[in-house]
């Protein structure tokens, strides 16, 4: 799970390296709109909806804490 | 605050729609960011193409075209109207209302309340809670409700974060006293402290428009915009809604004792099409009982999309069939409001464009 969110992240922004340990919303890696483009790849690729309530920057600071949010919203671990 | 009202009834719903569309591809070029990214965007937030007044038009120029649609088919008569109430944030001076104006130059009875109410996305619900309270007097009969607004006009082009979505339009919906007993449910609430969310920081009489205020100034996502343009905390706006909508129809429909499967349709408000999907998904709706077509094909006009939405969606079924509808408005303000009420029989539900 943790690879195909890296490969999310690295089509969304190509030109950032998601596989280092950083924050990627205090890091800039990510914005409002790449978190938006990034819940409908999610969604469409584990076949969710991901609940808007988690829609939160938080929950995409890191590829742990977007898979936290997956299994939190039914992709099995 | 829960609301309920009597023996009311809509008889026809009309948009319209400036002829002039702009496509989301001709104006990437404004924004600051790749090709790639904004079409990325595209695909997610619904954005197409949207419909924009010509320089110099204004929300009278749109209502009267509606009314005049309506004169000439004979959908409704000018004697008729005992209320005109108009929902709009794009109002033609500070002083007088523009319903007053509206009625001067369509010559309608001076027996009439005109007011103009200054409310946004919500506006097509406040405007119904205006019309429904207006028919409880012994001497009105008939209101009719315009919807308008041109917020092209006070958005930076340069803005990807509201530019894409706007649109400019009008409705006109007709309301009466029912002539068979009805029961419609309500509620609304507002958040005054977050009033910053939406707003158009100048131009009132707090921080009059100057040479100043129209400074462009790039924000930290690297879009321009100047203090008399139209700002929105996008993020905040969709957090606000996706707490507060869902419980807020899961009362009504409590209140009204309905369930969810009851309802035929859903038409809310609609910013953009992931935020709609995200809602119609958190409430199990199948997302085609909540239409999310509207920004796609005209950009969304505030108040006007609820309206809209009902029209493009629903045309002519309405004006043959019945349907139970929840209309849910949330927005600026913050202000979020919704109605439960069944639309039947309609005499008229189209667009027609200006």
């Amino acid at each position: 799970m943790k690879q195909i969110v890296i490969n999310i992240l690295q089509e969304i922004r190509p030109e950032f390296d998601f596989t280092k340990d950083s924050n990627f919303i205090e890091g800039g890696m990510l914005d409002s709109f790449d978190i938006i483009s990034l819940v409908t790849a999610l969604d469409e690729q584990f076949g969710i909806s991901i609940d808007g309530m988690d829609i939160i920057p938080d929950n995409f600071s890191t590829v742990d804490s977007i898979v936290s949010l997956l299994i939190k919203n039914g992709v099995q671990p | 605050m829960n609301l309920k009202f009597y023996n009311k009834s809509i008889t026809g719903i009309l948009t319209v729609l400036p002829a002039k569309e702009i496509k989301f591809e001709d104006e990437m070029e404004n924004y600051n960011f790749s090709a790639a990214k904004s079409l990325k965007l595209k695909m997610a937030m619904g954005y197409n193409k949207h419909r924009i007044v010509e320089d110099g038009v204004t929300i009278s120029d749109l209502c009267i075209h509606g009314l005049n649609h309506l004169f000439e088919k004979g959908f409704l008569k000018k004697e008729e109207i005992d209320a005109l109430i108009l929902v709009t944030q794009s109002p033609e001076y500070f002083m007088p209302p523009t319903s007053n104006v509206i009625q001067g130059k369509l010559g309608l009875k001076q027996d009439i309340i005109c007011m103009d109410i200054n409310q946004g996305c919500a506006g097509f619900e406040i405007g119904l809670f205006q019309a429904f309270m207006l028919l409880e007097q012994d001497e009105i009969n008939k209101v009719v409700l315009l919807n308008a607004d041109l917020l092209s006009q006070k958005v930076s082009k340069r803005d990807r974060n509201s530019n894409p979505l706007i649109g400019d339009a009008a409705s006109v919906t007709i309301v009466k006293k029912s002539e068979k007993p009805n029961t419609i449910f309500a509620n609304i609430k507002m958040d005054g402290t977050a009033f910053d969310a939406l707003i158009i920081p100048a131009g009132g009489f707090k921080t009059p428009s100057s040479s100043k205020t129209a400074e462009m100034v790039e924000d930290a996502a690297g879009n321009f915009r100047s203090l008399d343009n139209l700002v929105m905390k996008g993020d905040d706006v969709f957090n606000f809604v996706q707490r507060e909508v869902p419980p807020m129809i899961e009362q009504l429909l409590e209140k009204a004792k309905q369930t969810k499967e009851d309802v035929d349709y859903y038409m809310f408000h609609q910013p953009n099409k992931f935020m709609l999907n995200k809602l119609a998904d958190k409430l199990e709706i199948p997302r085609e009982k909540m239409p999310s077509n509207i920004v796609e094909n005209f950009g969304n006009a505030s108040g006007v999309s609820i309206p809209t939405a009902i029209t493009f969606n629903l045309g002519e079924q309405l004006t043959k069939e019945s349907s139970l509808i929840c209309l849910a408005g949330f927005g600026v303000g913050l202000t979020w409001a919704s109605i439960l009420m069944r639309l039947e029989h309609l005499s008229f539900n189209e667009i027609i464009n200006y």
